[in-house]
């Protein structure tokens, strides 16, 4: 994992000084409020329907023990002791005092944490794999190239006030996509040529949102060592170009689609070729640098545990199940991946506790040579677990609630803080997610219904992934009553789609069963070893609009 | 006569006056012996007459493109940037264009709705010199020009990123 040097830390402390200054000018009144906002948004804070929001940057989910257990006591000592992981892989607090932040700052700087970016209209937190460096098919591990582009982004002085915001993802494996990178502002698939060397293909222009839309190829192949000035060009036309005058039309995608992907390349080639082989082109030198950051921890040379594994299934049924959804295979044999899902039906999807918190440190600590990594589903990851003490980490992970067998399943709900917290949101979210999981409550239906992704948002901005959920909720505002509207169909991954809309809205109480109609038509029309995707795609929306709609 | 803050927070006054873009119809009013920023485009409309003169810079918009003059920006003995809204982020890249691809050694100098907080962004990107908005205080400006003592990335100020200092 990186590590700060002397140059980080030093950053680190000026950007606290100087959010503690901005912070002082702001609360004598020096400052407008339209003039703070940036700044303060760009320091991770907002201020939401209750209270000021804190959002702190895990950069590419990555957290070591030691930020786990400073996050916690930071929940206990400035907050209400519980923390909300979002679907950008970050940490939200929900109650923190406007004076108060410089001071959680600093304290997050300590320990190599800050919340710059997080959210404004500048380059936010870069995303990638949550089994990154563990799973065997991947290219090449991303997160070098995540961390190589925090830095370069960061207090990037041409790119603080784009015309909205900007999120990159990095995927590694040609197989699954696990970091949604069709429907980001860049994404980055990590691919190899015919020559074998190591590059990316660059997508540009996805996006959910009020547009939402899956990003178009605008590179083939784009050489590592071109990775940032490559960005940077892509930045610059963005910059210069990209649309001012609405907000709902500023995003890259828009630009990209009004001068069509072809045109839009033309121009990035363009800009880029004049800065190319400037300075900011990295070196094999500086890669190797970053990746040393991310070698392999102490692994022990170890056998599958195999047999073991099975014995203990015989034995306990809830381990079994838990063994086949929530844990994954690893590259090193003898080791697994272990999906803590932070959904349990009761808890809004995301939720921990100060103490809950804690313990994962600990468990880190005890299993997972110290640390841990945030999914953008909203659920964490022990990445490097020992085969044969899967048993016994699952039986410290049930009391904690974070051994729920659902991931991947219906219940396995993305879901935003919606209209509970957030000042944006048109409805309530947390809700309609768990009156969804108390009516499936039978972990054996949802096995044989497979994986669905359901992906709940309360509002347009759609932070809750609605679009690429293979069911999709939208929170609506309609004349001050909250109804929610559902697509069929979307795809984060690398079939990426946006779903179709299915019809009229509906009454949240009505949810539950609304979605046990859509899975009906799923029961009914699939063919064997279809998931619901596959059987949506084969028979279209038509089926699953008669049954709702009947 | 504004006062001008240097790169180095200092503070000087100078005569340079804007001089808005004439209503369609009028013709430009620049006050003899005034040395005065002209829009872009209209000096290079009278390229002629203006080329060499010491008294004549211009400004850019935030919406135009530096493109337009190309090279002959290294004509001008002043250039300035208008930034309508301090949230309009387009000047950074005009500045770093006319620094890094047009070669223009002059005073570069940040107009319009310039803020503290946005000065060492400003002098990253190839300012020089910053009329802050009248209502903000001039006295703070050197301080936030130097929030940061050192960058991760190339810019105009400096072409070595974090990563290449960090090699050698």
């Amino acid at each position: 994992m990186y590590v700060y040097d002397e140059h980080d830390r030093q950053i680190a402390a000026e950007r606290v000084a100087q959010f503690r200054d901005q912070t002082e000018r702001a609360l004598a009144g020096e400052l407008a409020e339209e003039e703070f906002l940036p700044l303060r948004l760009q320091n991770g804070l907002y201020v939401q329907r209750l209270a000021p929001m804190l959002r702190i940057c895990v950069p590419y989910g990555m957290l070591r023990s030691d930020q786990i257990r400073r996050l916690a006591r930071i929940t206990r000592d400035y907050d209400k002791g519980y923390a909300h992981f979002t679907t950008r892989t970050n940490i939200q607090l929900n109650w923190p005092n406007l004076e108060d932040v410089p001071d959680i700052l600093a304290e997050l700087a300590e320990v190599e944490m800050h919340a710059n970016q997080t959210s404004g209209n500048c380059i936010r937190n870069t995303t990638t794999d949550q089994f990154s460096g563990v799973q065997a098919d991947e290219i090449a591990d991303p997160r070098p190239y995540c961390e190589i582009i925090r830095q370069w982004s960061t207090f990037h002085p041409e790119f603080a006030f784009l015309p909205r915001k900007f999120k990159v993802a990095v995927n590694a494996s040609e197989k699954t996509d696990r970091a949604a990178i069709q429907v980001h502002d860049i994404g980055l698939q990590l691919v190899r040529n015919d020559q074998g060397e190591l590059g990316f293909r660059v997508h540009v222009g996805g996006g959910l949102g009020r547009t939402p839309m899956v990003g178009p190829v605008i590179r083939e192949f784009l050489p590592e060592l071109d990775l940032l000035t490559y960005l940077e060009a892509v930045l610059r036309v963005y910059n210069r170009y990209g649309r001012r005058d609405n907000k709902f039309k500023a995003r890259i995608k828009i630009l990209v689609k009004a001068l069509t992907p072809e045109g839009f390349a033309e121009k990035v080639e363009a800009e880029w070729a004049h800065i190319k082989d400037s300075p900011t082109r990295l070196t094999p030198e500086a890669i190797r640098k970053f990746q040393g950051y991310f070698t392999e921890p102490d692994y022990e040379t170890l056998e599958n545990a195999t047999a073991l594994l099975s014995e203990q299934r015989f034995e306990n049924r809830e381990f079994d199940k838990w063994l086949t959804h929530n844990v994954s295979e690893h590259k090193k044999p003898g080791y697994a991946s272990v999906t803590l899902t932070l959904k349990k039906t009761g808890t809004p999807p995301g939720d921990v506790t100060d103490y809950q918190l804690e313990q994962i440190a600990d468990l880190a600590d005890q299993f997972s040579f110290g640390e841990a990594r945030a999914t953008h589903e909203q659920n964490v990851v022990l990445a490097d677990v020992r085969q044969d003490q899967l048993f016994e980490l699952w039986q410290r992970l049930v009391p904690l609630g974070f051994a729920t067998a659902n991931l991947n399943t219906l219940t396995d709900v993305i879901c935003c803080p919606g209209g509970d917290f957030c000042a944006l949101a048109n409805a309530k979210s947390i809700p309609v997610a768990e009156a969804i999981q108390r009516r499936f409550d039978d972990l054996d239906y949802l096995y044989d219904l497979g994986p669905i992704d359901l992906n709940i948002s309360g509002c347009m901005n759609a932070c809750g992934h609605h679009h690429v959920g293979n069911i999709g909720v939208l929170g609506v505002d309609k004349k001050g009553e909250e109804f929610y509207q559902i697509s069929l169909g979307g795809d984060s991954h690398h079939d990426a789609a946006i779903g179709k809309i299915l019809g009229p809205s509906f009454a949240r109480n009505q949810m539950p069963e609304v979605i046990a109609k859509i899975i009906d038509v799923y029961v009914d029309k699939r063919s064997e070893e279809e998931t619901f995707l596959d059987t949506y795609r084969r028979v279209g929306i038509e089926p699953f609009k008669e049954r709702v709609y009947a | 006569m504004p006062d001008v803050i240097a790169a180095d927070g200092s503070i000087r006054n100078d005569s340079w006056v804007v001089v808005d873009r004439p209503a369609e119809g009028e013709s430009l009013n620049v006050a003899a012996g005034q040395p005065a920023l002209i829009p872009a485009d209209l000096w290079l409309a009278g390229y002629e007459h203006y080329v060499g003169r010491d008294d004549i810079g211009i400004w850019f918009d935030s919406h135009d493109e530096p493109e337009m003059l190309g090279e002959k920006v290294k004509e001008l003995p002043l250039i300035a940037v208008n930034f309508p809204r301090f949230v309009d982020g387009r000047g950074y890249s005009i500045a770093r264009l006319l620094r890094e691809r047009f070669g223009y050694q002059g005073e570069l100098r940040a107009i319009g709705d310039v803020l503290l907080d946005q000065l060492q962004f400003m002098k990253r990107c190839g300012f020089d010199s910053y009329v802050l908005r009248a209502d903000k205080d001039i006295s703070k400006a050197a301080r936030c020009l130097n929030f940061f003592s050192q960058a991760y990335q190339a810019a105009t100020d400096t072409d070595q990123p974090l990563f290449r200092r960090r090699a050698s």
